[in-house]
């Protein structure tokens, strides 16, 4: 994909350049994340689309870090360049990346109720990961920024629930109280990583605007990890969808989500339910399971799901396709001919979306 | 909390009632069922009708079992008199009889033997716990290194080989082959020096197969809690591995690690029976086994009370830290 790794500083604020996350086990390499290349600017929000097992979380782990810490055996092979504000973080010190987690880039995750440890308060939790960067605050300048962090994600009476246990919490001030905790140093990078799937509906709304207000107060970049495009259809600037551990489509929210180009985008796409539509009979799924990442599909990974697969003439099967412009800032990773895919799209899917 | 303890603290009292009203049925019914008389074993094989039937009247045994269930409580609380009236003997609270044997109070006995058992216990358990949960940390954050192999295959070993194998090799080896211990208890008031040297084989033999389970489990349970996501979480604050494994993963993994402990202590406290035997010592589990092969029903009560009472509280303690260390536990 991208033939260009020549160790120069880019521009963006975060640029991830052929990234590889591959696991050694014993069946097999598992080729989590398989050259993955996206650029992100302060101030605008990418979100990354894809099944479950598709590399989103892989991606999102090995950004921060998070995959060369613990266990030595079992460790992935990670290779490829994460830049972030000018300083390379896949070959750098495991501690300097430890200095920049939590306080550069910090992490939203998926259940609230697991992500935080039951026996500390809220509080406590939100003070470690304050002091663990400001050293010489003090424990009360600490839990006053606490307090005052609860208060800015909407918890009510944030002096006292700064000392209540995360079980005495519902879970979407859960998740609030994870996002102050994420915050609390003013992170010019957060990842947020399924941040509504394990809340009810009526909160994940709530969540999502929370996130969208503070980006726009601290200008930071911020990467929505989902499986649902309706999650990223409001908040994000750009979409990259990702198929067995690639980015097999890539461009601006609104190309992406009128005139998507890749056939899988367009799977998910039809089994998006929408009120804002006439009612069909039923939504169109998918075909088949996520391939697997340690026997990948020869050729392009989704070609076993493929509906168009045969228009290829056996590129599918063999070559694997490279991210191309199919339109301008959009790119798509698929070996139908760009006149064929709009005529397609147009034709056969568009009408039933 | 205040509540919930006072509520335990009678539940604690209305166990021990239980555990005393079921050992005085079985023990005390038991002779009246087979036939055996409790005044004759008082008496002895010679004694004179006249004697059996004074010392029946004395120790209480002519009255109904009830009766005599609540004057044996009552001996626990305030005390009792035997009295034939001419003669009174006072036992003085907590009274639990006198041995059949040595015609001895019971209670004395006891509190004497708990020392040694507790001094058994008590070293043997700080060695195990202590190194138990160390090498079961190393061993988890050292997965499936050479170092991890060969402790867990040791701790297998622990768990594996029985007191009296471990034990008697040890004896032999270290006090009988090498004579670096001697092997007689000396209390801890007399001699605190001879006290230790006594103790050590002891402690360190029970501690092995004690500390085996508690490497195996701290192991465990430590992958386990690495595992956890809030694990991921601390990690993604930056804070450093010694506070994420030290502070984060140590508290949960402690927990477990607790409520064993108490369960076990509280049930060595009541007889380490095997090591007692092992190493010659006469604690409580001595005790309880000497007395239950010449039928001394006093003692047994008393043995069997007292390792009760050691179990439930131990229990009661388990709780009451667990409630600490789990904020979800917190009970009103």
């Amino acid at each position: 994909m991208s033939k260009t790794l020549n160790n120069t500083k880019p521009s963006a604020f975060l640029s991830v350049r052929d990234l590889r996350v591959h696991f050694p086990t014993e069946d097999g390499l598992v080729k989590s994340v398989d050259g993955l290349t996206f650029d992100l600017e302060k101030g605008k929000t990418l979100g990354i689309v894809g099944e479950s097992g598709s590399g989103k979380s892989v991606t999102s782990l090995s950004i921060m870090g998070l995959h060369r810490t613990g266990t030595k055996r079992g460790a992935p092979r990670i290779t490829g360049e994460v830049w972030l504000d000018g300083e390379e973080l896949v070959a750098a010190d495991p501690e300097r990346v430890r200095k920049l987690r939590g306080q550069k880039m910090a992490m939203i995750f998926q259940d609230p109720l697991t992500a935080m440890h039951p026996y500390y308060t809220v509080g406590a939790q939100i003070i470690e990961g304050y002091r663990a960067h400001h050293p010489g605050a003090s424990k009360k300048q600490a839990r006053t920024r606490a307090i005052e962090m609860l208060d800015r994600v909407g918890i009510p009476q944030p002096d006292k629930r700064v000392d209540a246990y995360p079980h005495e919490f519902s879970g979407g001030m859960r998740q609030r109280a994870m996002i102050a905790m994420a915050l609390v140093n003013d992170p010019s990078l957060l990842i947020a990583d399924e941040p509504t799937t394990a809340l009810d509906v009526t909160v994940q709304a709530q969540i999502l605007d929370l996130i969208r207000d503070l980006q726009k107060e601290f200008g930071s970049a911020v990467i929505i990890i989902t499986h649902d495009l309706g999650v990223v259809a409001e908040l994000a600037d750009d979409i990259l969808v990702m198929y067995g551990g690639k980015s097999v489509e890539r461009g601006p929210a609104a190309s992406l989500f009128e005139a998507p180009e890749h056939p899988y985008t367009w799977g998910l796409l039809g089994s998006m339910p929408r009120l804002d539509r006439e009612l069909q009979d039923r939504l169109i799924p998918v075909k088949g399971t996520p391939p697997s990442l340690i026997n990948v599909p020869s050729g392009c990974a989704f070609h076993p799901r493929c509906p168009y697969a045969e228009l290829t003439g056996g590129r599918s099967t063999s070559e694997v396709p490279v991210l191309a412009e199919a339109a301008p800032r959009h790119l798509a990773a698929c070996h139908l001919p760009i006149a064929e895919r709009h005529r397609i799209f147009a034709e056969e899917i568009a009408p039933r979306l | 909390m205040l509540v919930y303890l006072i509520r335990r603290l009678v539940n604690v009292v209305a166990m021990l009632l239980v555990v005393s009203a079921v050992t005085f049925g079985i023990f005390f019914m038991v002779p009246k069922l087979t036939g055996t008389d409790p005044a004759l074993l008082y008496v002895g094989k010679i004694a004179d009708k006249v004697a059996v039937e004074g010392i029946r009247h004395k120790m209480g045994l002519d009255k109904s079992i009830v009766e005599q269930y609540f004057l044996f409580l009552k001996g626990l609380f305030v005390g009792r008199d035997y009295s034939t009236g001419v003669d009174i003997t006072h036992c003085s609270a907590p009274c639990f009889g006198y041995s059949f044997k040595t015609e001895q109070e019971v209670w004395p006995v006891l509190l004497d033997r708990l020392g040694v058992t507790a001094s058994l216990a008590a070293g043997a358990a700080t060695l195990w716990l202590v190194f138990g949960t160390a090498t079961g940390v190393v061993s988890a954050l050292r997965r499936r290194t050479l170092l991890d192999r060969f402790t867990m295959t040791t701790a297998l070993a622990g768990v594996s080989l029985p007191i009296y194998f471990t034990g008697m090799l040890a004896s032999a080896i270290f006090v009988y082959q090498l004579g670096w211990f001697p092997h007689d208890y000396v209390n801890l008031g007399d001699d605190p020096v001879a006290w230790f040297q006594n103790l050590v084989l002891p402690w360190v033999t029970l501690a092995f197969l004690y500390a085996a389970t508690y490497a195996r489990l701290t192991r465990a349970t430590l992958l386990e809690v690495l595992g956890e996501d809030y694990i991921r979480t601390a990690r993604a604050k930056g804070l450093g591995e010694r506070t994420v494994i030290g502070k984060h993963a140590m508290r949960s993994t402690l927990t477990p690690i607790l409520t064993v402990f108490g369960m076990d202590l509280g049930a060595l406290i009541g007889g380490a029976v095997l090591t007692e035997s092992t190493f010659n010592f006469r604690g409580l589990g001595y005790e309880a086994v000497s007395a239950v092969s010449s039928s001394d029903l006093p003692v047994i009560m008393g043995v069997t009370l007292f390792a009760g009472f050691f179990i439930i509280i131990a229990n009661l303690l388990v709780d009451v830290l667990y409630a600490v260390v789990d904020p979800r536990v917190r009970l009103a």
